[in-house]
């Protein structure tokens, strides 16, 4: 039990020192990496609720596949370096910005308080069973399944139709 | 710490010195079947029939000068070949190569022959080689050269691309098996129809077969479909600019993913570690012989097939693999739907 609770403090500084470097960075490349090891910490965290096929799901999908297309945009467009930004001051949108990021941060603060109050009660659900997930995904959410990837089939027609020259 | 455990870091630490002897046994068995193919004698000086050139291979490596290009970006330029070695290695970790065995009754409890046993352990496989793309696209960024940039860039093209008809052959196998564990994927392989067939993936799953090798070969970046290190084109692809032991890494990665993809195709299609003659306990052996036959396949291949074109490469992976993978799963659904 003990090495759990160890798990979960280090993997969860992980996600945080990783989330918040990849603000932080002036390098666009470097943000994309930490980027990936902040959902390589958020799958070890899947782990340890007993989702397994969710943590791999998340490095396949958001780790491989999302994040390698993310590489790719950055090093194709060869996105300069950032120029070092003030915190306060700069133009109108960086303010609101700013003020944006504090309302959220405060708005997570308070949720959070508030489920410490509630607490996570009782066994966790078994959810590594592939059987059950694809049971749930096509009866009890299958119009939303459905939709979603005749959305993503428009998505990839738009791309294509939109990124093909016109002859 | 009881037996049990110390049997498993031993199992251990011997896959990890397999995995890194099999790329030098498979240093040596290109060159000599290149050769062969060749006519020619093939590495015969170092030691007896050759033998050790491998070693000399890595001696001569280690000797020689790391050289990093004055505009390369030095941490990612350091990393990236570790990445790739270190992603090769971890993909073998779920992968079972033998039933429960006690070691010819030098363990008290039996172990099972594989470092871990993950419910998911074909998904992990392929979590595990997505994340070999990053070392090539990372290298090829690094290094600051056009020949690395689109070296890297169409290998990892090239990969994504294949990762699709791979993970639709593998599907096929998982709905036949009703698991994602390759340990029960092995299992379900064992026996015979009829008495004489191996009750074997790879015959009713035979485009499966194809697909997955198809896909495998080009997973790995081989001949024919080489083109990271089509030399005429693109100088060395993403490793261009890397020398010494860096340089060794990506060749170390290289091999171990080829060991990797027929250990799993061996699990997948060719019945594992279950034949006849042998009992279960000593089921490994086979396991090596199949896996063995894969490999020298890979060889052979690339001794004898001239590269594709990159564009062709593309048509093939897109218009004729995928869509076949499609249809295999669909009709391997039908079937297993029908079966119940």
């Amino acid at each position: 039990m003990a090495m759990d609770v160890y798990l979960f403090y280090l993997l969860g500084a992980v996600a945080i020192a990783a989330s918040v470097l990849v603000v932080g960075q002036r390098n666009p490349m470097y943000s994309v990496l930490l980027l990936i090891v902040s959902f390589m910490a958020l799958a070890g965290l899947y782990v340890l609720l007993n989702a397994p096929f969710l943590a791999v799901t998340q490095i396949i999908i958001y780790g491989g596949a999302i994040m390698v297309l993310f590489l790719f945009v950055v090093m194709l467009l060869n996105v300069p370096r950032e120029d070092p930004a003030r915190l306060f001051g700069g133009s109108g949108t960086r303010r609101f910005g700013v003020a944006l990021a504090v309302a959220l941060a405060i708005e997570l603060t308070w949720a959070l308080r508030r489920l410490g109050a509630i607490g996570l009660r009782g066994e966790l659900p078994d959810v590594s069973s592939v059987r059950l997930i694809g049971r749930v995904l096509f009866t009890d959410y299958r119009f939303a399944f459905e939709a979603t990837s005749v959305l993503i089939l428009v998505a990839l027609v738009g791309a294509i139709v939109m990124a093909r020259k016109e002859s | 710490m009881n037996a049990s455990v110390i049997a498993h870091l031993v199992l251990i630490l011997v896959v990890f010195t397999c995995l890194l002897l099999s790329a030098a046994a498979m240093v040596y068995m290109e060159r000599k079947v290149a050769a062969a193919l060749q006519q020619r004698y093939g590495p015969y000086l170092v030691g007896p029939k050759g033998l050790m050139q491998p070693f000399a291979d890595v001696i001569k490596l280690m000797f020689k000068e790391e050289l990093r290009p004055k505009a390369s970006d030095a941490l990612l330029f350091a990393i990236a070949p570790m990445l790739s070695a270190a992603a090769a290695f971890a993909a073998f970790a779920v992968v079972p190569f033998g039933a429960e065995t006690t070691l010819f009754g030098l363990l008290r409890e039996p172990i099972e022959l594989g470092v871990a046993d993950v419910n998911v352990a074909l998904l992990v496989i392929f979590a595990v080689t997505s994340m070999g793309i990053y070392g090539i696209v990372l290298a090829g960024w690094s290094s600051n050269s056009k020949y690395s940039l689109l070296g890297a860039l169409r290998s990892s093209a090239q990969m994504i691309s294949y990762e699709l008809s791979y993970g639709l052959a593998i599907a096929a196998i998982v709905m036949m098996a009703g698991s994602l564990s390759l340990r029960q994927v092995v299992d379900g392989q064992a026996g015979y129809w009829l008495h004489v067939i191996p009750r074997w993936n790879v015959f009713p799953q035979i485009v499966g077969f194809f697909i997955f090798m198809c896909a495998g070969v080009a997973e790995t970046n081989r001949a024919p479909f080489d083109f990271p290190e089509a030399e005429q084109e693109l100088v060395a692809g993403y490793h261009t600019e890397y020398s010494s032991m860096s340089f060794a890494m990506f060749f170390l990665a290289e091999y171990i993913n080829m060991v990797t993809v027929s250990a799993v195709a061996t699990d997948l299609y060719l019945g594992g570690w279950h034949g006849p003659f042998l009992p279960l306990s000593l089921g490994w052996l086979w396991f090596l012989a199949k896996a063995f036959v894969l490999l020298f396949f890979y060889v052979w291949m690339r001794w004898t097939l001239p590269r594709y074109r990159y564009d062709q490469l593309m048509a093939f992976g897109w218009k004729f693999l995928l869509p076949l993978a499609v249809v295999n799963l669909l009709v391997t659904a039908g079937v297993v739907v029908y079966l119940g």
